[in-house]
């Protein structure tokens, strides 16, 4: 077991990409995720790497996809604002298979918003952002620990599936100090024949591309591209359940709020209400099958989360709508208390007849 | 046993980097910890809060909302977090700064005069780690053996005259309660 470090969440993340061979990181600063960025300004050219703080974020995510397209580990990270801007770049690396780290430390919006923690940026993340049929993996940490662990993952499930995959922290994940074990990837090395690294004259060329003016081979492109997210629904929905065995009522959250959730979960329980916490790690594939399995024992849902009501939605298709769901959340950097959690909670038991 | 601290004051005043030693400190005696800072513009004058969380089991939500302790470095900071201190809790005030007394009846409150200590025992700038120094005696929050290896974490070893300045103003602060 290596050492335990306290860092802060952003630098767990550099530190992490780092440790499973990224050496090519492309940015723009941006609060409140820029200690990735001044971690690898640091650490890169130590190490024989490059950084470079590009003219603007749609520069930066165009410098992922050339890296990417050389077949070498790349990453860029921002928050909000700046992902709305390397959206367009994100479905281009969709379209032309490219493989890539992407982080989102989210902050409150819409437009420039504010700087504090927000989730508001579900859909975007879970709903593709940028345009055409296409999905990331996104991975939402709830630790430093996962901090960590989520960036080499995501760099591995990026690799195998040829794919981008997306990060989606908040500010209070990527400020906070808690104490990490960093591990190097244990995953098997993906060999990259596909990548433009010069033919030595050797073999064909190897192209590049998301444009095809044939609708029947762009059909085929997309076709292609959703069996691979088949096999992703299958092989790669992660979940963290706490107490839904018994549980009447289930909390539904990720990231900080599932940190919230569990303490008013503990509050609820010292209540002697039945109150179970469910936690997706990964948020596209969502964990629709082991959430529903939950309908048929759960009286109610409760979402929470640092937006208006996204996941909400999912929360609802999972369980095909079977039991009621309601939403706790609070928005534009706010972050609802385990008070107010517990209060939902009391509410929903009070409603399905439990003790409140 | 867990303990939600919140640390406040000015941005200025070493908020966070009292909370970090606190953080280290814990590490060290193999705790589970949470240390979140306040990130807005604060961080360059305006008031400025910490929340520091050590526990002996897997820390739910980093923010503390209701503290055991609470560290307060100036008058708004009391006025701010006064209320959502737990009862039976502590509050560590900046007797120099903050003009007035703690109300609350049902809370153990220690008035350490440290930034006017820091001045006339010549240590300025550090009156946040005597403060420190008296909670770490009043409370027990971490031990008083690992001050020492707490402080190589946060003081670079190139900065030997920063080590010894620093340990000796929390010594200050440990005697003075």
């Amino acid at each position: 077991m290596a050492q335990k470090v306290l860092m802060k969440g952003n630098e767990a993340i550099a530190e992490a990409a780092i440790s499973c061979g990224c050496r090519h990181y492309f940015g723009y600063p941006i609060t409140p995720q820029t200690e990735v960025a001044a971690y690898m300004a640091k650490r890169m050219p130590k190490i024989g790497g490059t950084f470079l703080q590009a003219e603007s974020e749609i520069a930066a995510v165009n410098m992922v996809i050339g890296a990417s397209a050389a077949g070498i580990r790349v990453m860029t990270s921002s928050s909000s604002p700046g992902i709305s801007l390397k959206s367009e770049g994100i479905s281009y690396m969709a379209g032309c298979d490219l493989p890539a780290l992407i982080v989102n430390v989210q902050r409150g919006g819409p437009g420039l918003g504010g700087i504090q923690p927000s989730q508001s940026d579900y859909f975007q993340a879970t709903r593709g952002g940028g345009h055409g049929d296409y999905h990331l993996i996104v991975l939402a940490p709830a630790s430093v620990q996962e901090m960590a662990q989520l960036t080499v993952q995501g760099f591995d499930l990026a690799d195998k599936y040829r794919m981008p995959v997306m990060l989606l922290a908040d500010g209070t994940m990527g400020q906070m100090m808690e104490p990490v074990e960093l591990a190097e990837s244990t995953a098997e090395k993906v060999e990259k024949p596909w990548a433009l690294t010069g033919t030595g004259m050797k073999r064909p060329h190897n192209i590049v591309n998301s444009l095809s003016l044939t609708p029947d081979e762009l059909e085929s492109w997309n076709g292609e591209r959703y069996k691979r997210y088949a096999v992703i629904e299958k092989e790669e929905t992660r979940y963290e359940e706490y107490l839904c065995d018994d549980a009447d009522i289930i909390v539904v959250g990720f990231g900080i709020a599932a940190r919230v959730a569990k303490n008013a979960v503990d509050a609820a329980r010292a209540a002697g209400i039945k109150a179970g916490m469910f936690r997706p790690i990964t948020l596209w594939p969502f964990p629709k099958e082991a959430l529903h399995k939950r309908a048929a024992t759960a009286k109610e849902f409760i979402s929470v989360e640092l937006s208006m009501g996204q996941m909400i939605e999912d929360v609802e298709l999972a369980i095909r709508c079977e039991r009621p769901v309601s939403l706790c959340s609070r928005v534009g950097g706010m972050i609802p208390s385990p008070a107010e959690v517990l209060a939902s909670i009391k509410a929903a038991a009070a409603r399905t007849g439990g003790n409140a | 046993m867990t303990k939600n601290i919140l640390i406040a004051g000015f941005g200025g005043q070493g908020v966070l980097f009292t909370g970090k030693f606190l953080a280290y400190a814990a590490l060290l005696e193999n705790k589970q910890l949470s240390w979140l800072p306040s990130y807005g513009p604060e961080m360059r004058g305006g008031t400025c809060n910490c929340s520091v969380i050590i526990s002996d089991d897997p820390i739910g939500s980093p923010i503390v909302t209701e503290p055991d302790i609470l560290i307060a470095m100036n008058r708004p900071s009391l006025d701010k977090f006064e209320a959502a201190v737990v009862p039976g809790g502590e509050i560590y005030v900046d007797s120099s700064l903050v003009d007035r007394k703690v109300e609350r009846t049902d809370i153990k409150v220690h008035y350490v005069p440290s930034t006017q200590l820091s001045t006339e025992k010549g240590f300025d700038g550090i009156a946040n780690m005597i403060l420190l120094g008296s909670v770490i005696a009043g409370s027990g929050v971490v031990e008083q053996k690992d001050i020492p290896a707490a402080m190589s974490k946060v003081v670079s070893a190139k900065h030997k005259d920063l080590y010894d300045f620093n340990i000796k103003a929390i010594e200050l602060g440990y005697e003075y309660n």
